[in-house]
């Protein structure tokens, strides 16, 4: 079996978000890069499925060359191969192309992605490849069990879980669940030294044209200070909420 | 051309978040000067939706539609689009709807864009505002292609009444030819779900043990609310995982949120950022959740909330 897991190259949930080039970009000034949490767990899963379902697992992104650094991380995780399709990843549409073009190559059986991305959290590169590619589709994947080409998985729905069977090929749209929290693996020095012989391949971009362009990056405005209320008054806290808030 | 609304019903009945994309949906249809087509499946109340502004309304009857999956979803949808000509398509922000867009996009080549939270400040070149970066920016962005799909952010429009001209109009289909069947739903029963509700009370670690949760169960009782909790506490087991709500957790984009014990990493603010109203309650006067928060209350969880407990309780 052959499982493609795409990753993303996101910034650290504690970085500052500045933009820059007249607020048309995101300031990669300073930030560090981490794999996208939503991948990882869905890295983690095609790692155990090495075992359980003798699969080979390739790590692919889109990105250029600072990406290699996640796709080592990768490989030391577990992954066995690496594929970078070098260019910069400019909206999900021209990546999930890229992707599609790739997967066209090589038919994998299984494809997964993290649901969402933390920076653009757009959730919108593994229901296109789907969509482009014709597979079958899960998102929000928190169970897969795979027999053959016959698919068992479950996703979280509003307020419960669902549970369906179909075929493969198929791509996931993972997230926490799949895997939990404690189960990512931290590379160890060997695996750190094995990725650095493992294979790490660059592919040429087929230079896709985008479909949607960020005009003008805003923050928010910026938020008053917090009104307290003291404890021995909890009263007025109600009150506030009910005649100044408006929300209870 | 025209608007079509995908309208998420569950056992006949609309969700609010239903009713506000058809009202988003109006809004643009008048804007653009077209009509407005709202597409329920096998939902007999669908004419409910005149109210909110549908124009024509078509409900799909099939077998395999019966439990929702995207694939027979997104071929039946692109029928109507294709027949009715439907140049953007209005989602919510429900866990089908989402689904359902991403893959509609690559399906159709359509584009779609997530987290929009308000109309379009122009229709050709179509440019909207969505939010990004966990709620730390909005871009305003373009969307090119000829077929556009948006979802809206929960309570980031609102519903409004309007009347539109309603005509039920029978969408004949084939059966929908699909590997995937769904072969079962668990849905905890009784309780108000986080994505669904306008007001969610979230505690953490500050509790102390799952024992002391039945404060925080009675409180989300009398305000109507769902209950969520922090990672370290669906991590420790106290809460099951459905609870837990920050990044890696469910988001939350309720009218107000009560946080309870909750020092508000940025992990955490980053899934619930999107509320309307937060308040903060926490002995801590340092935790950081302070500086996100619009109330705060500097107290011990353990006085505080049968305290607010038995003002809510007066006030029934």
């Amino acid at each position: 079996m052959k499982i493609l897991v795409c990753i993303s190259n996101v910034p650290d949930t504690t970085s500052k978000i500045n933009f820059t080039d007249s607020d048309s970009k995101f300031d990669k000034n300073g930030v560090q890069f981490i794999i996208n949490p939503n991948d990882e767990f869905g890295l983690t899963k095609a790692v155990w499925m090495k075992e359980s379902n003798n699969a080979s697992v390739t790590a692919l992104t889109v990105g250029d060359i600072s990406s290699e650094a996640i796709l080592r991380k990768c490989l030391a995780i577990g992954a066995d191969n690496a594929i970078r399709i070098d260019c910069e990843a400019l909206d999900a549409y021209s990546v999930a192309k890229e992707i599609e073009a790739h997967c066209n190559e090589i038919n994998y059986d299984v494809i997964i992605c993290g649901r969402e991305s933390i920076d653009y959290n757009g959730g919108l590169v593994p229901g296109l490849l789907a969509g482009y590619l014709d597979y079958n589709f899960i998102t929000n994947c928190v169970s897969l069990d795979i027999n053959s080409d016959d698919v068992k998985c479950s996703r979280e729905i509003s307020g419960g879980i669902e549970t369906s069977e179909c075929k493969l090929p198929i791509v996931i749209g993972a997230q926490k669940g799949l895997v939990e929290e404690s189960d990512l693996i931290i590379p160890n020095m060997r695996g750190i030294m094995m990725a650095r012989q493992k294979p790490l391949e660059v592919i040429e971009s087929k230079d896709f044209s985008n479909q949607a362009v960020d005009k003008k990056f805003f923050k928010p405005e910026e938020k008053g200070e917090v009104k307290l209320i003291n404890a021995d008054e909890i009263d007025k806290l109600i009150d506030l909420l009910e005649n100044e808030a408006k929300v209870l | 051309m025209s608007v079509l609304v995908y309208s998420e019903s569950e056992k006949n009945s609309f969700k609010k978040s239903s009713y506000e994309a058809v009202s988003y949906g109006k809004s643009l249809a008048d804007k653009m000067g077209v009509e407005l087509i709202c597409v329920t499946f096998n939902c007999s109340n669908s004419q409910k939706l005149k109210n909110f502004g549908a124009d024509k309304i078509f409900n799909i009857e099939s077998q395999n539609s019966q439990e929702f999956t995207c694939k027979v979803y997104s071929t039946l949808l692109l029928k109507v689009i294709e027949t009715e000509n439907v140049s953007t398509v209005i989602l919510s922000s429900s866990a089908d709807s989402k689904y359902l867009g991403a893959y509609l996009a690559g399906y159709t080549y359509g584009s779609y864009i997530s987290n929009v939270v308000e109309l379009p400040e122009s229709i050709n070149p179509f440019i909207v505002k969505r939010s990004c970066f966990t709620n730390k920016a909005f871009s305003s962005t373009e969307l090119k292609g000829d077929l556009k799909i948006i979802s809206i952010s929960s309570n980031s429009y609102g519903i409004f009444e309007k009347e539109g001209k309603g005509s039920q109009e029978e969408f004949k289909v084939d059966e929908i030819e699909t590997n995937h069947k769904v072969t079962n739903i668990e849905k905890q029963s009784g309780s108000v779900t986080i994505a669904d509700a306008d007001i969610v009370v979230s505690a953490g670690r500050g509790l102390k043990g799952p024992e002391n949760w039945k404060m925080i169960e009675e409180l989300a009782g009398l305000l109507g609310a769902a209950t969520a909790c922090s990672k370290p506490v669906s991590d420790m087991g106290w809460r099951p995982h459905s609870e837990h709500v920050g990044q890696t957790g469910k988001p939350v984009s309720s009218n107000l949120y009560i946080a309870i014990g909750i020092s508000g990493a940025i992990q955490h603010l980053a899934g619930i950022n999107s509320s309307k109203v937060k308040v903060v309650i926490n002995s801590d006067p340092e935790a950081p959740f302070f500086k996100a928060a619009d109330y705060g209350v500097v107290g011990d969880a353990f006085e505080v909330i049968p305290r607010l407990i038995q003002e809510l309780k007066a006030k029934v």
